[in-house]
């Protein structure tokens, strides 16, 4: 939880321990930051709204009414607490499993599940909402975020910009490029590692021999912390304070977030073939959203109708938002053409006047 | 107007474009207080200052994948990258990434910048900074890439491909930096992507080349009218979009066509051109389109790169051998 490169302590993990401040029977272990409750309270429900939205896309994609989706189950906290620190004039750079992030900033519910239909819409945030296009390719969005950052202090803003990836993408060339290049530029970017323990089959010891993700970013002299990514206390008050330096000019921040994908890296894949049983119960007992019940329920934020309220309210969002989606037409099958550059190219103009489409399935 | 080189030509329209349109930032390896490794960015850091000339780290990746966010966010970044072999760490960012963000979000984010790239050999450099690369990039939708061949070309190409809105590479041909002087005008004037010019007209043969080669190709067509053999050359200037029209009415009127460049026989853009005259003119050929090309091995080391390198003498035995089809 330390920020600053120490040089003579050599034990990296008294160095970088987790930030936890609601451990995962729900109890404090800390004071807790200064939060409304009505602010506790919505956090729940847009977890909850997450989880429903998963489950029922996971479902959906095994009846083929969608393609390839990546939960998001356990995941919830990180990206709804993140989200919700930002501020909505404020930009997100998110990867494809970053749903309830998106969701929070903006993004239609309806439009989070054209994405995984392959509707050009779900791929584009509506005009207003600060949400980047999604890049499939890992990490490839990272400098785009630095970019972006760095741009917006070149103008003189004092905006701070969010991005996310995964434990896996701090292997990939591109993360440390960009990490170099904020840190050199001290541009106003909160970059959220979401450690949730496995790329596809690979677990995060076979990832990197670094003792801690966090470590990697003070490699780059940029403040790093770890997090418990399923402790939406402990997440609140670190993003907070990450996105207050950036606006303030005070440069980077790199945020570890220790938290655990409880389902499959895709609706492709099938986690029995590389993960135990005992692994996914044991982490079971850390769910954010369980956590978070019982610490709201602790308070007497939370009833239990209420909180069979919520799932209920939860479920019904998310069957409006999906009769909305598989609602809305297809484009033309030409559309194509028209988003390769500003104006069509001679050839694209000469294509289009020769394409014939086929038939649809 | 003065008579300039074409780096002078390319700092002269650099600083055309970074005086009148303040979203213009410069950024890569040694651009700032060195002013480049050619010196075409010279005088530029003192004149804009270090929030819009920058030196950034040895990254191509991050210089390239940086200057993606801030187009991105309303800026028009000009990456320079310092040799086209260096472009291979960069190039994931270039094609999956620079090329298609308008596609991925159906054009809600653009992405214009121009990424500036020395390019081409012969001129005793060590590996992998003589490469030429541009049928891989002509190769990958929603990117330009144009190669000018002289002073007045670069500066009007390159200020045209600043303002285009989307993504531009512009190949700098090394060899041509300072072995051509010409009347370059001060201010601010454009040469309208995707138009190729007829360099040189004739009427026997066409060839057909850009950027780097197209001295060489004047150079053989002037061997060729002593012969009697009267060649129009065409330069291509935007490789991509490529400009069939073009091309097609210089073959139509000679009915022989030449491809030249400097980059591998197969799949290069000299196939693309012939496939061209083949689907929209084959009833006009009298002989057979032919390619004079690097050979299909990497580009070699110095001391043999001279017999790499199309020469006046390959282009003016493949008109020779053209014309007497």
């Amino acid at each position: 939880m330390v920020a600053k490169a120490r040089p003579t302590t050599k034990d990296v993990s008294a160095r970088y321990s987790p930030v936890q401040i609601l451990n995962p029977e729900g109890e404090l272990l800390g004071p807790s930051p200064v939060i409304k409750d009505e602010q506790l309270v919505r956090i729940l429900k847009l977890m909850i709204l997450g989880r429903s939205f998963d489950q029922r896309a996971l479902s959906l994609q095994r009846q083929g009414r969608i393609g390839t989706y990546a939960p998001i189950s356990g995941q919830e906290a990180v990206q709804v607490v993140s989200a919700l620190c930002l501020s909505e004039d404020e930009w997100m750079f998110p990867t494809y499993r970053d749903y309830a992030a998106m969701y929070v900033h903006g993004m239609p519910l309806r439009d989070l599940f054209l994405y995984p239909m392959g509707h050009p819409q779900g791929g584009r945030a509506p005009d207003g909402v600060n949400i980047y296009a999604i890049s499939i390719s890992i990490a490839t969005h990272l400098p785009h975020a630095v970019g972006a950052a760095w741009a917006s202090k070149i103008k003189g803003e004092k905006k701070a910009f969010i991005t996310y990836h995964g434990d896996g993408a701090t292997s990939e060339g591109d993360f440390h490029e960009a990490m170099n290049f904020a840190g050199v530029f001290q541009v106003p970017l909160v970059t959220v590692c979401e450690n949730n323990g496995w790329a596809i089959s690979l677990p995060r010891e076979r990832q990197t021999h670094s003792e801690t993700i966090a470590q990697k970013g003070e490699a780059y002299g940029v403040t790093a912390i770890m997090v418990d990514g399923n402790d939406v206390l402990a997440l609140y008050k670190v993003i907070t304070e990450s996105l207050e330096r950036a606006r303030e000019g005070k440069g980077p921040t790199f945020v570890e977030a220790v938290t655990y994908r409880l389902g499959p890296h895709t609706t492709a894949d099938d986690p029995g073939r590389y993960r135990s049983q005992e692994e996914l119960e044991e982490m079971k007992l850390k769910d954010p959203l369980v956590r978070t019940t019982k610490y709201l329920k602790g308070l007497g934020l939370l009833s239990d109708s209420e909180e069979v309220e919520m799932w209920e309210e939860a479920k019904t969002l998310v069957s409006d938002a999906l009769k909305e989606a598989e609602s809305i037409a297809p484009p033309d099958p030409d559309f194509f053409f028209d988003h390769v550059y500003a104006e069509l190219t001679p050839n694209l103009v000469k294509q289009r006047r020769e394409f014939v489409p086929e038939e649809a399935e | 107007m003065a008579k300039l080189t074409m780096v002078q030509a390319i700092n002269q329209g650099l600083k055309v474009a970074m005086e009148s349109n303040p979203e213009v930032v410069v950024l890569g390896e040694d651009v700032g207080r060195d002013g480049g490794v050619f010196r075409a960015t010279e005088e530029l850091l003192d004149l804009f200052g270090s929030d819009r000339v920058i030196d950034t780290p040895l990254s191509e990746s991050g210089i390239l994948g940086t200057s993606i966010g801030m187009a991105v966010y309303g800026l028009r970044p000009i990456p320079e990258i310092q040799f086209m072999g260096f472009l291979y760490p960069a190039f994931d960012q270039l094609v999956s990434q620079a090329a298609r963000i308008r596609t991925r979000s159906t054009s809600r984010f653009t992405c214009p910048i121009t990424l500036r790239v020395p390019y081409g050999g012969n001129v005793k450099s060590p590996e992998l900074h003589s490469d030429s690369l541009e049928s891989l990039i002509a190769h990958s939708p929603g990117v330009k890439i144009v190669t000018p061949s002289n002073p007045y070309d670069a500066k009007g190409l390159l200020l045209a491909a600043i303002l285009d809105p989307d993504p531009v590479v512009f190949a700098e041909p090394l060899r041509l930096y300072r072995s051509i002087r010409e009347e370059v005008p001060d201010g601010w004037y454009q040469i309208e992507l995707g138009k190729a010019k007829v360099a040189k007209e004739g009427n026997d043969v066409t060839v057909i080349s850009w950027g780097s080669l197209l001295p060489t190709c004047l150079r053989a067509a002037e061997l060729a009218g002593e012969e009697g053999t009267s060649v129009e050359v065409v330069d291509l200037r935007t490789v991509s979009p490529i400009d069939s029209e073009t091309i097609l009415r210089s073959v139509v009127k000679t009915h022989r066509a030449i491809v030249v460049h400097e980059a591998p026989k197969t799949a290069g853009l000299g196939a693309e051109v012939a496939a061209i005259l083949a689907e929209e003119a084959i009833l006009d050929l009298e002989a057979p389109v032919s390619r004079v090309t690097g050979y299909d091995a990497p580009f070699p080391i110095p001391v043999v790169e001279r017999s790499y390198v199309p020469s006046d003498r390959r282009v003016l035995e493949a008109i020779r051998a053209c014309v007497k089809f």
